[in-house]
């Protein structure tokens, strides 16, 4: 008897230490994987999990590949240089982005963020589906200038890629499908939502100063409207009167080829926006007092300039100094440094 | 010695009959069992063999010009015979790029039920349906994983090129390489969101002139279809390379895929 209960004291002794072992390995490395999860006050996600469902395995392979510099024609350039975590996944402090042998490109460098909920991909839209993204800038030739083809071919001499494709997939074969559909579970699970905008929202108890509050009344009043919450963007395309840019890059017409698509660009997220200067499709505006200067007083007209920026005869958003002031204290309640600072989507 | 003259004439004449038989009558219609047939797409400039890089040609607009590339999706084969019975090869088999230079792939090879068929009709590029559907699916020759140089995917506006036509040409600018080179990448679905360019050509093909194509089981019938690439710049419209060397994603490409559709001659069947 006594020593039937010493043999079960000592048994569980010894689970609870390992246990607690256990327990201390895994919160030193990461919390645990809990797939994709949507916040509270997010809308349903546009991406198509059915085809495609996050697992601990696919993010993991998914997060390797967007650091891996394989992924272009010399091996020196990854997802990772021009997306960049503490810049919210943008390449911060450069206008366009500079790729393979610092080739300059056309456009600023847009951030991967809650992509999940992206109907269309790229500034102008020309991508419709998250899985076929990554192909854009492996092939172009002044980001990656790689092809995919080859892209497997380096990840299949890899000693690690086979079995991390097979804990991820079932099977050590590296297809096209697999390394877009494992670049997808990551980037879908790079998600800000804990922003304080967020935490009032949601009642977690964080509250808006009085000048953070009227600026958001601010905000509903003349911007929301293209800037819609919670994502602050409507995903559409609009000419935002900044005028044509430096390498007339004409937008959305690139995709369409109709005229009333020209200098048309997809409405970006204000979430982050401390962390993601310098702004619009071409990178112009280094601050955001620029920015709103710019809506302001400054919106050029043009055959395509959106309906909401030319209101009642007058060109742009009116705003005073006091009413901007508002709005750029409201505007860095939607910064969200848990996203910036997630060791779970930094390179490993 | 008599018994077995009579048995050979016999046997004889039952194989006439026989070889008759197979020639008259069609076999029963049957599209679960399936023979093979394939489509073979000979390149020709005019009245000349295609040669890539080698060749020298000459267009409408009197500009010379070679050929260094060749590739283009053919997609979606139906055959019908004069009964007006029809059969649609799954989809899953039915697509193929033609590549100028590759003997594998210059046919289509495809499996249909045995029978004599009078009409081919195909599509030169790849469906919406295709275009769109999910990158797991997508295998085989709609892999979009190729390059930049021979890859018929456009990374940058989902989609694939459904024509792919390079060379040089004396009347083309020099461009940042270096080369006098002319490209026509065509494609162009419909687009996804937004109503575009659709270069989506279907082109049917009447095979009771040529040869009718007989499809029985162990034998490899083989509609033989010219090409004539030279109608790419002469059609209803006279391309110059001068004034377009490059075509890509643009309005104009409609003129070229007009172009192209009239490329195709039904030659001749081997049955």
């Amino acid at each position: 008897m006594n020593r039937n209960i010493i043999k079960v004291t000592l048994g569980i002794l010894m689970v609870l230490t390992l246990a607690a072992c256990r327990k201390e390995i895994i919160e030193q490395v990461v919390a645990p994987f809990l797939g994709f999860q949507r916040p509270a006050n997010f809308p349903e996600p546009a991406y198509h999990f059915d085809t495609n469902p996050v697992t601990e395995a696919g993010f993991e392979l998914g997060r390797k590949l967007f650091y891996e510099p394989r992924l272009s024609r010399n091996n020196t350039i990854s997802c990772g240089s021009c997306h960049i975590q503490s810049a919210a996944f943008t390449h911060h402090g450069h206008d366009v982005s500079h790729g393979i042998d610092d080739r300059l490109g056309k456009r600023n460098s847009p951030p991967i963020m809650n992509l999940a909920w992206n109907p269309t991909f790229m500034w102008d839209g020309g991508i419709f589906d998250l899985d076929l993204q990554p192909i854009a800038p492996i092939t172009a030739h002044e980001e990656m200038d790689e092809s995919v083809d080859n892209v497997l071919s380096k990840l299949r001499a890899q000693p690690a890629y086979p079995e991390l494709f097979r804990k991820a997939f079932g099977s050590t074969e590296i297809t096209s499908a697999r390394f877009l559909q494992a670049l997808s579970q990551f980037m879908v699970m790079c998600i800000s939502s804990n922003s304080k905008y967020d935490s009032v929202q949601r009642h977690e108890g964080a509250v808006f100063t009085t000048l953070e509050a009227q600026g958001y009344q601010l905000f509903q009043q003349k911007c929301a409207a293209c800037h819609t919450e919670p994502l602050f963007t409507d995903h559409s395309f609009r000419n935002n009167g900044i005028g044509i840019g430096f390498n007339g890059d004409p937008g959305r017409y690139d995709i369409t080829l109709q005229d009333g698509d020209k200098y048309k660009f997809k409405v970006p997220s204000l979430r982050n926006l401390q962390y993601t200067a310098p702004y619009m499709h071409d990178g112009r505006f280094y601050t955001l007092e620029a920015v709103l200067d710019q809506y302001s007083g400054n919106v050029q007209h043009s055959p395509t300039l959106d309906p909401l920026l030319q209101q009642n005869g007058v060109l742009g958003i009116p705003l005073n100094a006091d009413e901007k002031n508002a709005l750029l204290a409201f505007l860095q309640t939607l910064n969200d440094r848990t996203f910036i600072t997630n060791k779970m989507l930094a390179e490993q | 010695m008599k018994f077995h003259k009579l048995a050979l004439f016999i046997a004889c004449l039952t194989l006439t009959l026989s070889a008759c038989r197979k020639e008259k009558n069609e076999p029963v219609f049957n599209n679960q069992d399936l023979a093979p047939l394939s489509i073979e797409f000979d390149n020709i400039v005019g009245g000349q063999n295609l040669y890539l890089n080698t060749g020298n040609y000459v267009n409408a607009k009197g500009e010379a010009f070679n050929v260094t590339l060749l590739q283009y999706f053919i997609s979606n084969i139906k055959v019908k015979k004069a009964d007006g019975t029809e059969y649609v090869v799954p989809q899953d088999s039915s697509y193929f790029l033609i590549r100028e230079g590759s003997e594998e792939e210059g046919s289509a090879r495809v499996n249909v039920p045995e029978g004599d068929y009078t009409s081919l009709t195909f599509t030169i590029g790849v469906d919406s349906l295709r275009s769109t559907m999910d990158v797991s699916r997508r295998t085989g020759v709609l892999d979009p994983s190729g390059g930049m140089e021979d890859g018929m995917y456009w990374g940058w506006n989902s989609g694939y090129i459904f024509f792919k036509m390079e060379g040089i040409s004396g009347a083309a600018p020099v461009d940042p390489s270096g080369q006098q080179k002319y490209r026509f990448h065509i494609g162009g679905f419909g687009g996804y969101s937004a109503p575009t360019v659709n270069n989506i050509r279907t082109v049917t093909m009447d095979l009771s002139q040529a040869g009718v194509a007989q499809v029985r089981k162990g034998r490899k019938s083989n509609i033989h279809l010219m090409v004539d690439i030279a109608k790419v710049m002469n059609g209803p419209t006279q391309v110059s390379i001068a004034e377009n060397p490059t075509v890509m994603f643009s309005e104009f490409s409609l003129l070229i895929s007009a172009n192209y559709m009239q490329m195709f001659r039904h030659d001749h069947t081997e049955n």
